[in-house]
């Protein structure tokens, strides 16, 4: 079964003369530990997608589904709690809360959802652990490189449970090696059967990912086959 | 790639066989670029000619000739490594003449042409990547003509991005070119127009 699912998904904004439609029949299946990278222009629609997924606001026809279940069937609590539960978000500017060390903003999700302070501590503590964070544990954001901060963002985004992490230009505030190494970190998750979408319009970034789609006016226009293993290279391309 | 340079490079570590050249190539350029064995003899061949090679054993000693750098060999091998390559004037890109055309001639939409070439290279860097992601220990030979290869494919992406996008403001703009009998050939005079201007001589 698919972690997330949109079916024939659209999204208009606003009406009358400024009516503006971001999304046109989007239709996007990821299934589990499966990344998809979705590319486009801006104006595409790339982030609208993003937080339709994410269920932060809703589509004006179609259906969403995270793990089978329809988003348009849930109250606003059980959407409430399937954020905290299931999705994970990793955005361009980190969105860690300043006032919170790395460990707290990584345990803040599991205490929101009732798990007991001194367990999400330990939960965050072993997330920051996987990514190499440990000795960050005990610094504020503002003590930390734009690196460590989101590599902050992806234990955040990973941890307890999660099965589907959206991430919004995750590499765009950062060098081309340190982007590497968090796309290694999302291929990582992903080894772990989790579920992403990455919206990026960088390439190098889209190339860590199984599926790239494009996207234009809001429809998905073209998308990558399934890349065949490297020895490939070595054979004589298209007009080569 | 100058094969010959990488040669002496090779030889710069000390005396080596012919065989072993081939070997060392391929390795150091992660098998990216195969080498015959033909292509390393006649190129040592050139190399001792040009005194700066010297081969000990026979001249039919074959395989078991063991070749060493000379003095005149370092000389050119050390200059060969600062002397920048001509990046200077625009090289004959099929892929920029193939947007210059899809442009003028009737019925083709550019902007398709342009999607075609973005995703084949998008998948193109996927396989590079893999690579990396399959061998993430592997050798810094290997790692360095990775990013090399991806850093190209990225920055033609680019392009084509940034083509695809003037395009669009171009047609949004005014009225889309013309088409004519001559307009493929218009298209691809666009590059010379420009070596011209810059006063590049190829």
């Amino acid at each position: 079964m698919s972690v997330l699912e949109l079916r024939d998904v659209s999204k208009i904004h606003g009406s009358g003369a400024a009516q503006v439609t971001a999304l046109r029949n989007v239709d996007l299946s990821v299934g589990p530990g499966e990344m998809v990278a979705v590319m486009g222009p801006s104006g595409s629609g790339k982030s609208t997608l993003l937080t339709i997924a994410g269920s932060l606001e809703s589509p004006t026809d179609g259906e969403v589904l995270i793990s089978g279940n329809a988003l348009s069937t849930m109250s606003a609590d059980e959407l409430a709690a399937l954020r905290r539960r299931s999705i994970g978000y990793v955005f361009q500017d980190f969105n860690l809360l300043p006032g919170l060390t790395a460990a707290e903003n990584v345990a803040l999700p599991l205490e929101l959802d009732g798990t007991s302070a001194r367990r999400a501590r330990a939960a965050g503590l072993l997330a920051l652990q996987r990514l190499d964070l440990a000795d960050r544990a005990g610094h504020f954001p503002d003590q930390l490189s734009g690196g460590e901060r989101q590599r902050v963002a992806i234990a955040r985004a990973v941890v307890g449970e999660r099965r589907l992490l959206l991430a919004d230009e995750p590499t765009g505030a950062l060098d081309s090696s340190t982007g590497e190494a968090v796309m290694r970190l999302i291929r990582s998750a992903c080894k772990q059967g989790v579920a992403a979408v990455v919206v990026t319009h960088d390439a190098q970034a889209a190339s860590w990912a199984d599926r790239v789609v494009f996207l234009r006016d809001g429809r998905v226009t073209d998308g990558t086959a399934t890349p065949p293993g490297p020895e490939s290279l070595l054979a004589p391309g298209p007009g080569r | 790639m100058s094969v010959r340079h990488a040669l002496l490079a090779l030889l710069a570590e000390g005396p080596k066989y012919g065989l072993q050249l081939r070997e060392e190539f391929e390795a150091r350029t992660g098998e990216v670029w195969p080498l015959n064995v033909g292509q390393v003899y006649t190129t040592l061949q050139r190399l001792e000619r040009d005194g700066l090679v010297e081969s000990d054993g026979e001249p039919d000693a074959g395989p078991q000739k063991s070749f060493r750098i000379t003095e005149g060999g370092e000389g050119e091998l050390t200059g060969w490594l600062r002397t920048p390559p001509d990046l200077s004037s625009p090289p004959r890109d099929e892929l920029v003449i193939k947007v210059l055309v899809a442009v003028r001639v009737p019925g083709v939409d550019v902007h398709e042409v342009i999607q075609s070439h973005r995703r084949y290279l998008v998948e193109l860097m996927q396989q590079w990547t893999r690579l990396k992601d399959d061998e993430a220990d592997f050798d810094l030979s290997v790692a360095l003509v990775v990013d090399a290869e991806l850093f190209r494919l990225d920055s033609v992406i680019r392009w084509l991005d940034t083509a695809d996008g003037r395009l669009r403001r171009a047609a949004a703009d005014g009225p889309a070119p013309a088409p004519a009998p001559a307009a493929a050939a218009a298209a691809t005079a666009a590059v010379p127009r420009l070596r011209r201007r810059i006063g590049a001589r190829r």
